[in-house]
């Protein structure tokens, strides 16, 4: 069965609609997308938070709340075909499953917590998920309900609250959020949005699912699969794969880059290799793309890891037969010819965990904080920067400790970026050092009205538009390189 | 009581006997039948048997109990896990297109064992057990007990001991064996409050307000303390041993108590002493941290959690200590005792002594089937009361099923 969003598509024929598709798909990706990076930057219940995304789905137009008016049905449409094709174009793989319904369920929430009470209610009442107690009930369990979801100041008399079968509420039992009694969950107002969530996500990880199975169906119409491949590379705004500045690094230079410009994640790798002149397959693959990533060429490669194998226990015959079909392979010049991409931090971050003899995956995440600690200190940041950046691991910020440990190291208030891939990190890096060369730092603006201001000091293109990212970062790393 | 080497070297005389004559083949089977109210749902139970020398068979499967009885008494497994219900018969897993071949149900099950409590035992340690750490174990059920009834509403809660060290619980209610995964963890994450491995410290963390749950954990746990900890375990009796509960006091106070905890009587004066003192800091749940720290049940929530993990059976004989893994009675908990538990060489001795009257029993009724005399052995011997606990157990959910059942009925006719 094709789902109807999709047999829509395609009998959709002439090719001004699918202009008019990709045109939605523009409008509507840059969207998700500065929900993720203000979704790394911000706590997601803070009022920053919703202040910040805001303001920034009023500059892109996005309407996020219900509107009376004669062009509110042509809005919709256009929010639930651009939701669709979003849709066709994420349900690819299963990473790209997981980004789209993170970014969905953030913006979901994010609206629902927008409307008015009694909207709200409709809402519930439309999806089965309104099952308010009586007031004795409520009286008998008040208590309770508080203590249990950790409430502390709101008056009981105003608050709502649902009684729901446990196994609705599973992500408030496993925090341990929500008073429970003889199996049914005491869910008060403000916390059923993570009920609502929840099966938001379910419904949406399904439909995906069912999307993907029918996706040969519109593969066969030559007209949309190109687009449909184009939609989804966006996703990341760039992958850092292909750059133009291939070759335009030497290797003699990557001992004063690993220190200066390397987040610490592939520093520390680099470390590694030269002290063990070994790395397992693991940190061989993180650090090796990310080389790849800042424009060390295949030859480059083979050379820069046969010489420092060969310091070890391997020879040059051992090297060439065991490691350079690998580094070949990860250039796409052998097996299935993929074009590897570097790893960005969510996948360093989340797959692949390092164990015994690993230097890979994320310091800030895999390390011991003592560890942490100490290696911080040896690279002489200052101990006020190594709080902050142990309260942000705490806090399961790996991201932004990084970021913390990019500004300590590049003397910069707020990196004006938000990080989410290494290789992002060292063209940052490099740009930041570069400028800093012939221009003075522009002035910041004074603490304080820089964060409650709705309107953000003009942020660098590079997180929202994907396309002029793209142009802009080789543009810089021209001129990086032909300046070194 | 015989050593545990001895138990180990009489398993191949005595297994046979056991599986043969005192196995209560008729209540397990009639309680992994739930009732025959779903087709196959015996039938797709994955056993595992792991024979003499460690040989490890997975996905066993039976289509009835007499199947069941025939392969125990040929293979004679050391040791019996249960798996998960599948979507197909585990022993033709290999006959399914992969991917399709699913756990489908189990029932949810914990398991505590003592020696995720080392750091907080003085007596044992690993493997070992005594009287004065059980006590863990019956807070462990006490606490865990209450809760899957009382907030999660389950009804029908099979606790075991394990054989040796811990103990497991079959919760074995219609929503608790069709619970995902996630749900599963959810709720023994719901239930795990002391996190932590070696380096950490302090490893219950309380806020104001405390969760209903945890405080009538605490209500429970403090039934226990004074003489658990206070007397038995002796937490404050020593510098040393004190020192390691004042390292999760509040800073402020350490000092002071650490001279005067030298001049106290005893821990009981000690443990006085820091409730009054802590009083005075901001971290006013400090006592009952640490009382969670002690006594708290610590779970391994990865057994809890996948829906293919396999759990040993009850009723398994346990190889290193012989002794049976029998089903504990609630009523009677704080009097359970580990070590006067029937062992494999204890009840065969049973048999044997009690033949001399029974014999002449049966030949007055010779005409009876052998297997009906033979369900009967085990009422001669000591797993007669663990039997009829489990007995108990069933005949409580076969009720609340009939109960459905005539629900389910009664609404029919309505039409």
């Amino acid at each position: 069965i094709v789902p109807y969003h999709v047999a829509e598509m395609s009998q959709s024929a002439s090719q001004n609609i699918l202009y008019f598709y990709c045109i939605l798909y523009f409008s509507c990706f840059p969207v998700l997308k500065s929900i993720e990076n203000i979704g790394v930057s911000f706590v997601k219940t803070s009022e920053q938070y919703s202040k910040k995304l805001e303001a920034e789905l009023r500059k892109q137009r996005f309407h996020f709340r219900p509107v009376r008016s004669p062009g509110v049905f042509e809005m919709r449409r256009k929010d639930h075909l651009s939701h669709f094709i979003l849709r066709l174009a994420y349900c690819q793989t299963e990473d790209l499953r997981r980004w789209f319904i993170q970014q969905e369920l953030d913006l979901f929430r994010f609206r629902f917590n927008e409307l008015p009470l009694d909207k709200q209610q409709q809402f519930l009442k439309h999806n089965d998920l309104d099952y308010n107690i009586t007031a004795e009930e409520k009286e008998a369990v008040h208590k309770n309900v508080i203590d249990g979801s950790r409430l502390s100041t709101i008056k009981m008399e105003f608050l709502l609250i649902y009684k729901i079968h446990f196994t609705d509420a599973i992500d408030l039992i496993r925090n341990r959020k929500v008073y429970l009694n003889r199996g049914y969950a005491y869910v008060p107002h403000p916390e059923i949005v993570i009920i609502v969530l929840n099966e938001f996500r379910q419904i949406l990880s399904k439909a995906l699912a069912l999307t993907k199975r029918s996706l040969p169906v519109i593969e066969s119409d030559e007209r949309l699969q190109p687009l449909l491949n184009h939609l989804s590379h966006a996703y990341v705004g760039q992958d850092y794969s292909m750059q133009k500045n291939v070759g335009k690094i030497s290797l003699e230079q990557i001992d004063g880059l690993a220190v200066k410009s390397f987040p610490l994640c592939m520093r520390q790798l680099h470390k590694a290799l030269r002290d063990n002149h070994h790395l397992r397959h693991g940190g061989r693959m993180q650090y090796g793309l990310f080389l790849k990533g800042i424009g060390v060429t295949l030859e480059q490669a083979l050379q820069f890891w046969r010489s420092e194998f060969i310091k070890g226990k391997v020879d040059a015959e051992k090297f060439d037969k065991l490691y350079s079909y690998n580094i070949r392979h990860s250039f796409g010049k052998e097996g299935k010819r993929t074009d590897y991409t570097p790893y960005s931090c969510m996948k360093i971050i989340l797959s692949n965990l390092p164990s015994q003899g690993d230097y890979h995956g994320c310091p800030f995440r895999h390390s011991d904080p003592e560890l942490l600690k100490q290696k911080l200190q040896s690279y002489k940041i200052p101990s006020a920067g190594i709080t902050q950046i142990l309260d942000l691991v705490k806090g399961m910020h790996y991201q932004l400790a990084c970021q913390k440990y990019f500004e300590l190291t590049h003397n910069v208030e707020e990196v004006g970026f938000s990080h989410s891939h290494p290789n992002q990190y060292f063209l940052e890096s490099q740009r930041l050092l570069n400028v800093g060369r012939d221009v003075k730092k522009e002035p910041s603006p004074p603490e304080g009205s820089q964060r409650s201001q709705n309107s953000q000091p003009a942020r660098p293109a590079s997180v929202s538009a994907p396309k002029s990212a793209d142009r802009l970062a080789s543009e810089e790393l021209e001129m990086i390189f032909s300046d070194g | 009581m015989a050593g545990a080497g001895d138990e180990a070297a009489v398993l191949p005389d005595l297994l046979p006997v056991y599986y043969r004559r005192l196995f209560p083949y008729p209540q397990y089977f009639r309680w992994l039948n739930y009732g025959g109210v779903r087709k196959a749902y015996f039938q797709n139970r994955e056993f595992s048997f792991t024979l003499r020398d460690d040989i490890y068979l997975r996905y066993q499967s039976f289509t009835n109990q007499q199947e069941l009885e025939k392969e125990m008494q040929k293979l004679v497994p050391y040791k019996i896990d249960i798996g998960a219900v599948y979507s197909h018969k585990p022993n033709q897993h290999n006959s399914v297109k992969a991917g399709n071949f699913q756990a489908l149900e189990k029932e949810l099950v914990f398991d505590i064992d003592m020696t995720d409590y080392d750091d907080v035992r003085n007596c044992c340690r690993a493997a070992d057990i005594c009287h004065k750490c059980w006590t863990l174990m019956t807070i462990a059920i006490r606490v865990l007990d209450r809760a899957l009834e009382e907030d999660f509403g389950f009804e029908h809660r099979l606790w075991v001991y394990s054989g040796r060290r811990g103990v497991h619980c079959w919760v074995c209610d219609d929503i608790a064996r069709k619970l995902s995964q996630t749900a599963r963890s959810a709720v023994a994450e719901y239930l795990s409050v002391v996190k932590g491995g070696e380096d950490t410290i302090k490893k219950v963390h309380l806020t104001h307000p405390i969760h209903p749950s945890i405080e009538k954990a605490i209500v429970l746990v403090k039934r226990y303390f004074r003489e658990y900890a206070l007397e038995n375990q002796d937490i404050l009796g020593s510098k040393e041993a004190w020192e390691k509960v004042l390292a999760m006091v509040p800073e402020e106070i350490r000092e002071n108590l650490q001279t005067e905890f030298i001049n106290a009587r005893n821990s009981d004066k000690r443990w006085d002493m820091l409730k009054q003192s802590v009083k005075t800091t901001k971290a006013i749940f400090t006592a009952e941290e640490i009382m969670l720290q002690y006594c708290y049940p610590r779970l391994d929530v990865n057994v809890s959690k996948g829906l293919n993990h396999l759990l040993k059976s009850p009723f398994c004989v346990h190889p290193k200590t012989g002794r049976i893994s029998v089903p504990i009675d609630l009523k009677t908990l704080d009097s359970f005792d580990p070590f006067s538990v029937p062992t494999l060489s204890s009840i065969c001795r049973e048999l044997d002594s009690n033949k001399k009257p029974e014999e002449e029993d049966v030949t007055s009724k010779e005409s009876e089937p052998e297997s009906k005399r033979r369900s009967r052995d085990y009422k001669k011997t000591s797993l007669a009361e663990p039997v009829r606990i489990f007995d108990e157990f069933l005949k409580k959910m076969e009720h609340s099923r009939k109960g459905v059942l005539l629900e389910q009925s009664d609404s029919h006719r309505d039409f």
